[in-house]
């Protein structure tokens, strides 16, 4: 082993740290809807307030996301790997689920809070920052 | 010809064994879809010990058989762009000076995630997906490291061997 490995080896762990630690702090805000997107197209929105159980149908499988306690998790998956059902509880605006098998992703969207149903939260002037990005992102990619 | 032929397909088949035994026993990493990739030692240990192009064909090969045993026509493709990308990348790298066998299996660890992140991105078509890259990057730099400490055990050895055999 050579001292450049070393040195390669520990730029990309901290490139990585970094931009994990950027990542925590964009979009961290309480989301209040749970989007979830097949292929890319939205497949349905539910409101994270209310507890439910969402079945998805898909030609890809099928798959159950429960929303309990504000939180989104995937509960139920046909899928090879089973992964998606071990990413845990998602709730803030930079959190998704996925499920590639089924080309399936759980996203949480963060509503403008200056209409106040949610005052807990504080900072409105972040969670709107985060807003407008957040709608940036799914519109350049829905086709 | 058929001694090349012969030790390209015992290669195959221990990258081939290598992958059946990790997903029978996975390596946990405490994160979902994370796991060693032990099959790449065989990737690494040929790229010092015989030619990149049997390297190529000795990658391809065991990723499309594994896929048809164990997988599925995603988990080929996913796994072809991260061995495909992360095989030019140690290419690249072992020609650059003053890296040793862990530097390029560290440079191939990386490359290899970041490639099937790119195809899943490419697949679910959203781009949140790309909240995954620093976990990626870390747990590639780590795996590579692994896996290039183990196959700069296993060079000496086998480079004794195979030229005692071409």
């Amino acid at each position: 082993m050579k001292k450049k490995d070393i040195i390669l080896g520990i730029t990309i762990i901290i490139i990585g740290l970094i931009l994990m630690f950027v990542m925590k702090l964009y979009n961290n805000s309480q989301g209040d809807e749970v989007i979830i997107k097949v292929d890319g197209k939205i497949y349905g929105k539910y409101s994270l307030d209310k507890n439910q159980e969402i079945e998805i149908d898909t030609e890809y499988g099928h798959n159950t996301v429960c929303i309990e306690n504000r939180k989104a998790y995937m509960k139920e998956a046909d899928c090879p790997d089973g992964y998606c059902k071990h990413q845990g509880h998602i709730s803030k605006g930079n959190q998704t689920i996925v499920c590639l098998p089924h080309k399936l992703v759980v996203e949480i969207k963060v509503n403008d809070k200056s209409s106040g149903d949610n005052a807990k939260l504080g900072n409105n002037n972040v969670s709107k920052d985060n807003d407008s990005e957040d709608e940036l992102i799914p519109d350049a990619i829905v086709k | 010809m058929s001694k090349k032929v012969a030790y390209c397909a015992i290669l195959i088949a221990l990258a081939m064994i290598f992958s059946y035994v990790e997903a029978v026993i996975p390596v946990n990493f405490g994160i979902p879809g994370i796991k060693l990739g032990v099959a790449n030692i065989v990737v690494v240990v040929g790229l010092y010990i015989i030619k990149a192009r049997e390297v190529f064909v000795i990658s391809v090969i065991r990723i499309i058989l594994v896929g048809i045993l164990f997988g599925n026509v995603m988990s080929i493709l996913y796994s072809l762009a991260g061995g495909i990308l992360s095989l030019i990348v140690m290419l690249l790298m072992k020609k650059m000076k003053g890296f040793s066998i862990v530097g390029v299996s560290i440079a191939g660890g990386v490359s290899h995630n970041v490639g099937q992140l790119a195809v899943a991105i490419a697949v679910v078509e959203n781009l949140k997906l790309i909240a995954y890259i620093p976990v990626l990057l870390i747990a590639g730099a780590i795996t590579g490291f692994i896996i290039g400490i183990l196959s700069s055990k296993i060079v000496p050895v086998m480079k004794k061997e195979v030229e005692k055999v071409v």
